[in-house]
């Protein structure tokens, strides 16, 4: 809860024993690191605004998480949860981004000239592509601890910003208390829309508080570069279009996202981000990129093959249904995406997604005319 | 109009720190949080705070002003709880234009006193015009006073009372922490294992209970399950689910106490069929005998002369007590004076569900409309007195007698 939660000085009264939640039936990274002790250490500490230990696992302690599903069960109340917490964070991000260490350094690459390839994959497989990352705006709380007037002057500067866009990147701010039935009726046709979050895992870090206050969506009159104000991060950042042009979603993607930074620092603002965990997100699953490059592609071959996780796997390639993160596919066609977030720059994740889903269709194609795959199996990225 | 350029500056060096990546010191709860949290105040004053409630129609958005807000924003009660958690259910669930909800809950007993403001004109309100700045709230639990508390049973199905207590000294179920809530359960569950004879009953912790038990309890229709309703889950009630919750039920299953559900407890006592007055004496001398139990270990529960019991939502102040009926009505609720009896009754229908469940068949559930300002006595001869009433109704109507809508009954006493 927002500032200075001194709600947690009172919990002082209690033993740590007393205190530490009750983890013997979780399946989170959060339950998997913190124990006794860590607890009993990290109590006593609040970030500057206030936010606590408690605020960082709620969602992990509410949610057990599931036998073959392992989520984070933590999150950043502001920038600076992942240092005064890192003795929790650490282990955390290096469990879940491969090996991580707290001394390695990520690397930011936003020039999409580096991507080779990428704008040709085979649209009569590849339905669309798709780019998305997040933003956070320093000096402000995240969507899990802050304050009504914080998110609102978040809200605010996204305003500003994206409103001076031009080009084909001109566009329109649509907050969510204030659509017209007629324009949600079209950002739902549009599947732009986003809804207040019904998952429990977002639920229970206080991320939904005051909906739809401060929400909103904003995107250009092309209908190919879309900004989440609000939701689960300060802004997502979108870039999509029908096919398989990949290279120009992601062109689009880091000249959009380069011209709003820069927006941003011409009134005095600036992203969340350093040289060890990139671009800071709510979510340690974000860190680093925040980005997830992926497609909607035709694979109904190759999904029923008995070799289809290991590819993926050996891709660092991740499927989804076409609804997005816990859904199913449906017909055979799936979103694939890049696995990693943190630990490889930009331009590296969507050239993996680029080459490996190139792959995918070679392989979908060699299936459809009974052919074998087995020389076409990847060696493990 | 605010400059956002001052929030940078007034943060560099954290912000500078976090920036590099650097190591920045573990920040001790007492210095930087508050001093960070003062700052933070300064920047956003109570107006940008302000939640947009123009949509809303629940009692705290009526009560609400943005003057108030600004008064009580920056209070805790000696909990330090906030307004802003009081009021985050309210925010976060705007309400039916039919039906209006309360819309706020308190953290611990302070909060009704810390934000008077707002509690006072809320608790107005909901319970009819009662005044907690003027008036006081009568208790009375002397069973033996219930006159005419037997049903026809041909009629009446179940009788049921319930309220709830909550332990004086420990938070609510939205603020409390693992730790409190660990303790409430604590001295629940040894206080009920010193009950006896008809009394004499079993805890079930919901997060240790055998699947067997778990069916039973089902059947029983004693299990609680986690809360779905948005009303609760934003109130922060469900947190740490199900950490320290549990059922405890005498042998005889008449007498039911929920623990760390919407409030510390839940207090049932229920039989089928229609011996109302047996059932609110059981009510009487469990509770009686619970709050002498945890007497003798130093513990009491919330309550004062203005405000009766303390519970989590304003709503169940006072006798926090809805004492029921399934009763089975078939004429007169096809009648078009079923709603405006029930009315001049004080009394509320509900299906066989419980809140917000539609009735099946002919089956009603009636209770008490009222919590606050009236007595348990007062209220339980008040259901008594009612349903016989609509039991003689509905017997006119088998013989194709006409019926009179009653008077309707005085609010409060002068």
């Amino acid at each position: 809860m927002p500032f200075g939660n001194t709600h947690n000085q009172m919990k002082m009264k209690y033993s740590s024993e007393q205190e530490y939640p009750d983890l013997s039936k979780h399946n989170n990274h959060m339950a998997k690191v913190l124990t006794q002790d860590m607890y009993k250490k990290l109590r006593e500490r609040a970030t500057p605004s206030g936010f606590t230990i408690d605020g960082v696992i709620q969602t992990g302690v509410d949610n057990p998480g599931h036998p073959f599903i392992m989520t984070v069960g933590c999150v950043a109340g502001d920038e600076e949860t992942y240092e005064v917490f890192k003795d929790l964070l650490d282990p955390v991000i290096e469990d879940r981004h491969g090996g991580y260490k707290p001394t390695d350094k990520h690397k930011t690459d936003l020039n999409s000239d580096n991507l080779k390839g990428g704008d040709d994959l085979d649209p009569n497989y590849v339905l669309s592509s798709r780019v998305r990352t997040g933003r956070s705006i320093r000096g402000f709380s995240l969507p899990p601890h802050c304050s009504r007037g914080e998110r609102r002057a978040v809200e605010k500067l996204s305003i500003e910003a994206l409103a001076s866009l031009s080009g084909d990147l001109k566009g329109k701010y649509y907050a969510l208390k204030n659509m017209t039935e007629a324009e949600q009726q079209q950002l739902i046709d549009d599947h732009f829309l986003f809804d207040k979050p019904v998952s429990p895992l977002l639920l229970a870090s206080g991320m939904a508080r005051d909906w739809p206050d401060a929400r909103g969506i904003w995107h250009n009159d092309n209908k190919t570069f879309l900004v989440w104000v609000n939701e689960e991060d300060h802004l997502r950042v979108i870039s999509m279009q029908k096919g398989g042009n990949m290279k120009e979603v992601f062109t689009r993607f880091c000249t959009g996202l380069t011209k709003i930074e820069s927006l941003f620092k011409e009134r005095s603002h600036e992203f969340m981000w350093n040289e060890h965990l990139g671009y800071v997100l709510t979510c340690p699953s974000n860190l680093g990129t925040g980005l997830r490059a992926g497609v909607h592609v035709k694979l109904p071959n190759l999904s029923k093959n008995a070799k289809f996780e290991e590819v993926l796997k050996k891709l660092r390639l991740q499927k989804r249904g076409t609804g997005g993160v816990d859904t199913a596919a449906v017909g055979g066609v799936f979103d694939i995406s890049n696995a990693d977030r943190l630990g490889f720059s930009e331009v590296e994740l969507v050239q993996m997604v680029v080459d490996g889903v190139k792959l995918l269709v070679d392989m979908e194609k060699r299936l459809e005319k009974g052919q074998s795959i087995d020389d076409l199996m990847p060696a493990q990225k | 109009m605010y400059s956002f350029t001052r929030l940078i500056s007034k943060r560099n060096t954290a912000v500078l720190l976090a920036g590099l990546g650097a190591g920045t010191a573990g920040f001790l709860l007492s210095e930087n949080s508050s001093l960070a949290a003062e700052a933070k105040k300064k920047l956003y004053p109570p107006s940008s705070d302000y939640p947009d409630l123009r949509k809303h129609n629940n009692c705290m958005a009526s009560a609400l002003t943005p003057a108030i807000y600004a008064k009580l924003r920056d209070k805790v009660t000696p909990n330090n709880w906030t307004l802003d958690q009081c009021i985050q259910t309210g925010v976060d669930n705007p309400g039916h234009p039919f039906i209006k909800t309360v819309g706020c809950v308190a953290g611990d007993e302070e909060s009704y006193e810390v934000f008077a403001e707002l509690f006072d004109p809320v608790i107005k309100d909901r319970h009819n015009g009662y005044d907690p700045r003027v008036m006081k709230h009568p208790t009375d639990l002397d069973a033996s006073k219930i006159t005419h508390g037997m049903f026809d049973e041909n009629y009446v199905l179940s009788s049921r009372v319930r309220t709830g207590r909550s332990i004086r000294g420990l938070s609510l179920p939205p603020a409390c922490s693992r730790a409190e809530r660990r303790e409430v359960e604590r001295v629940a569950v040894t206080a009920l294992a010193g009950l006896k004879g008809d009394l004499a009953g079993r805890y079930y912790s919901l997060g240790d209970m055998t699947d067997k038990e778990q069916q039973q309890l089902i059947d029983d229709h004693f299990l609680f399950d986690k809360p779905v309703s948005p009303l609760l889950t934003c109130a922060f009630m469900a947190r740490d689910w199900p950490d320290a919750r549990g059922i405890w039920h005498n042998n005889d299953k008449t007498f039911l106490i929920w623990v760390n559900e919407e409030d510390h407890t839940r207090v049932i006592s229920m039989e089928k069929g229609g011996n109302m007055k047996r059932v609110f004496e059981r009510f009487c001398n469990g509770l009686k005998q619970v709050e002498h139990l945890i007497q003798e270990r130093g513990w009491e529960f919330m309550w004062n002369e203005r405000l009766g019991y303390i519970l989590t939502c304003p709503s169940n102040l006072g006798t926090g007590l809805r004492a029921g009926v399934h009763v089975r009505l078939p004429k007169l609720s096809k009648d078009p004076r079923f709603s405006k009896i029930l009315d001049n009754l004080r009394l509320q229908k509900r299906g066989t569900g419980g809140v917000d469940t539609a009735a099946t068949g002919d089956t009603f559930d009636i209770s008490n409309l009222d919590r606050l300002g009236k007595s348990e006595v007062e209220l339980v001869q008040l259901v008594v007195d009612g349903v016989n009433y609509l039991i003689e109704c509905e017997k006119r109507l088998e013989k194709g007698q006409d019926i009179k809508i009653p008077s309707p009954i005085v609010q409060f006493r002068k």
